[in-house]
């Protein structure tokens, strides 16, 4: 083999590792990339303290799912705050599990408008941890959060008057797994029907 | 040198080895390059067999032939896998690549021999696990994979693992032969051949290959992920797990897109030769067309969320990338007026490669516009998964990616083999081609923009019309390639051996100065290039 021709090859192999070592690091980047720039309405988290209140005023809509693996009632407790750009607010969510054992869930979270991720900031969230609930149990999930006034000065945001924060509960993987509660496969499986009008 | 010795030494060039050692172990581009061919001829037959299967099932609603959703879902998806990686790319990456760039450049063999020999052997393993995932009727996905569907969950059976690890091996395989030809044309071109006097087929294969090394590790790096989920209990796109589904759509279309212009770049290189040949004249515009393919394949890594309108990207991103989508329909236009101007005032020969490169430059216009149709970011969230893309598709890969299969198939098998092709039936099977691929899937840009749904085996009795011409079409396809068939019989059992170069003066590069078919060890001594 020509000395040429193994440079060569060796250097395109390292490419080839190098090309396969970016595509797992796209996985922490991808979450950085969203965490950093809000993108897909990924709200800013950290402990940044609020700038204080200013006169303008924003309304903020609470929405809640739940993943149908995941036996428990979620819902918000209040359905809007009005709160002024800069100031800080508590907000509440509650879950009542209707499972007869003990179930572990953890809440995923974005905000809408998409572009609105990047001045939503959350100080407190129960969606920080797992939560478990006793068989039966209720519980009051708070959340803090402020939004910034720089919101009204980005001319991308400066239209939106109301952001939604949504939250979806699943099932944490490791519970399901305990419970054999992992998800069935869907109705896609089995023979073609076909429906006689 | 005395007659005597040059005999010896053209004795000596033509000694092959046994059957075994010949076909098994080959280290020789041209045998390598065959094998390649032969495999590529299976794979299209076992994937077009599915695609006639599929055709019946839709001749007419309520068809049971295929008997469920699952096992429909299969065949879509080893229809996919087998037309991409084990007949398109074997045909004109490993199989024309193989046996034309070293002789294109004045290179004695690959700089690799025995890592070639590796890469085509990697790829029937990958063929029996895809038939494998086939027949257990496990891999229900499509060829996109896309998590969910693809998780433990839904796809329990081994058969998608076999999927999976099917095209880690056929990704081992096309990364070894990039390496090959990247440093065969960087390394091995004869004096006096520089890159920009480099023929358009080799600038094709080297930018394909430079393609190949970016694309397939990012896939192999999701398909990595994607077995450890199903398999391993990690979350990489379980959002229980704190993954991100879409993470995966990501990954996917940064190999899938460029992996569009991997089928194509080949093609373009070797339609520019045929154009050249049977209009008599030097391709038009020779760096512009050399260039448009480097911007085709840069450009193609950074558009590849037009795959992904729906997946709730926000609408400044669809802005980029319907943008930058629209972009890449500058250096194709460069190179459809380039071939066109070639032909401007040539001497044109209408033979059988020729009629298959023009074809092959109207179907890859049509799906060119559908193209750039679909890179509108607001028309695609209307016609996204509909039969609209699947005519867009088809209309690019299995037609004009096949035509130019077909167009260098006919080119170079007279070189090759060194029997030329029945003219007459070579004609037949361009037109049974032409009017079935064309009956097959032009009917189905009218079926999406009505909205029916692609990967479903069947359909409302509003759609019968056009779905029963498409399935004549396809039958026409089918016949069409019998003739093919016929065609190689007929190659491979005439009598007639034809001579070095015998498309004359407008066939200009290096594999028309040695004899048809080429000696087994070409090149003892360098061509110079002037």
């Amino acid at each position: 083999m020509r000395a040429s021709n193994r440079t060569i090859g060796i250097a395109l192999v390292s490419f080839i590792a190098g090309m396969v070592g970016l595509s797992f690091a796209s996985v922490p980047l991808y979450r950085l990339f969203c965490a950093v720039t809000g993108y897909a309405g990924t709200p800013q988290i950290g402990q940044a303290a609020p700038p204080g209140a200013t006169r303008q005023v924003i309304t903020v809509r609470f929405n809640a799912n739940t993943n149908p693996n995941l036996p428990w009632d979620f819902r918000p407790v209040q359905e809007e705050i009005r709160l002024p750009l800069g100031d800080e607010r508590l907000a509440f969510y509650t879950a009542r599990n209707e499972a007869g054992t003990p179930v572990t869930g953890i809440a995923l979270y974005n905000v809408t408008p998409d572009t609105a991720g990047k001045y939503f900031h959350k100080t407190a969230c129960f969606c920080f941890n797992q939560q478990t609930l006793a068989a039966g149990q209720q519980m009051q999930f708070p959340l803090s959060f402020w939004v910034d006034p720089e919101i009204a000065k980005d001319p991308n945001t400066a239209d939106i008057h109301t952001i939604t924060l949504s939250y979806t509960f699943f099932r944490t993987l490791e519970d399901a797994a305990k419970s054999g509660a992992l998800a069935e496969a869907g109705p896609h499986v089995g023979p073609l029907t076909r429906q006689t009008p | 040198m005395s007659a005597t010795t040059q005999d010896h030494a053209h004795d000596h060039h033509d000694h092959k080895p046994g059957f075994f050692v010949r076909w098994l172990c080959s280290t020789n581009h041209k045998d390598i390059g065959t094998l390649y061919l032969t495999f590529a001829i299976i794979g299209g037959v076992v994937g077009g067999i599915l695609s006639e299967i599929m055709r019946a099932q839709l001749n007419v609603p309520g068809n049971t032939i295929v008997t469920s959703g699952q096992e429909w879902n299969t065949i879509v998806t080893s229809h996919g896998l087998l037309m991409i990686f084990f007949s398109v790319m074997p045909a004109t990456f490993g199989g024309f690549g193989n046996w034309f760039v070293p002789l294109m450049i004045g290179a004695p063999d690959m700089a690799f021999p025995r890592l070639n020999n590796i890469s085509f052997w990697l790829l029937p393993p990958a063929f029996l696990l895809i038939i494998t995932g086939l027949f257990l009727g496990e891999s229900g996905t499509g060829w996109t994979l896309y998590p969910p569907l693809a998780n433990i969950t839904y796809e329990p059976g081994i058969g998608m693992d076999c999927t999976l690890f099917a095209l880690h091996l056929a990704g081992i395989s096309s990364l070894l032969g990039a390496i090959n030809f990247i440093t065969t044309i960087f390394n091995m071109r004869a004096p006096g051949m520089t890159l920009h006097k480099m023929p358009l087929f080799v600038w094709g294969e080297l930018i394909t290959a430079f393609l190949l090394l970016l694309a397939i590790p990012v896939l192999a790096g999701a398909i990595t992920m994607l077995i450890c989920d199903r398999n391993f209990g990690t979350a990489f796109f379980d959002p229980a797990g704190g993954g991100d589904p879409v993470l995966f759509q990501h990954l996917f279309w940064f190999f899938g897109h460029p992996e569009v212009y991997i089928m194509i770049v080949p093609g373009f290189g070797i339609v520019s030769h045929v154009i050249s040949t049977f209009s008599r004249k030097p391709i038009f515009g020779y760096l512009g067309m050399a260039y448009a393919m480097v911007a085709i394949g840069v450009i193609g890594f950074v558009v590849w969320a037009h795959h992904m309108f729906v997946s709730g990207i926000d609408v400044d991103t669809r802005a980029y990338f319907m943008a930058a989508t629209m972009v890449i329909a500058v250096p194709t236009g460069i190179k459809i007026f380039s071939w066109i101007a070639t032909m401007w005032g040539g001497s044109i020969e209408l033979k059988t490669p020729m009629l298959f490169a023009i074809g092959f430059i109207f179907l890859f216009t049509v799906g060119g516009v559908t193209g750039i149709v679909l890179a509108n970011a607001g028309i695609d969230q209307i016609v996204h998964n509909t039969y609209y893309v699947v005519a867009h598709f088809h209309y690019v890969l299995s037609l004009a990616a096949v035509f130019t299969i077909f167009a260098g198939f006919y080119y170079w098998i007279g070189k090759m083999s060194g029997h030329q092709y029945p003219e007459f039936w070579g004609k037949v099977h361009f037109w049974l081609t032409f009017i079935g691929a064309n009956l097959t899937f032009f009917p189905q840009h009218f079926l999406g923009l009505s909205g029916m749904p692609r990967r479903y085996p069947d359909y409302p009795d509003a759609f019968t019309g056009w779905n029963f011409v498409s399935s004549l079409g396809a039958y026409l396809g089918g016949i069409a390639l019998l003739v093919f068939f016929y065609v190689l019989y007929r190659t491979f059992t005439s009598k007639e051996h034809v001579a070095d170069n015998y498309w004359g003066e407008g066939a200009t590069t290096l594999e028309w100065t040695v004899s048809s078919p080429p000696p087994f060890h070409t090149y003892a001594e360098l061509p110079r290039i002037r």
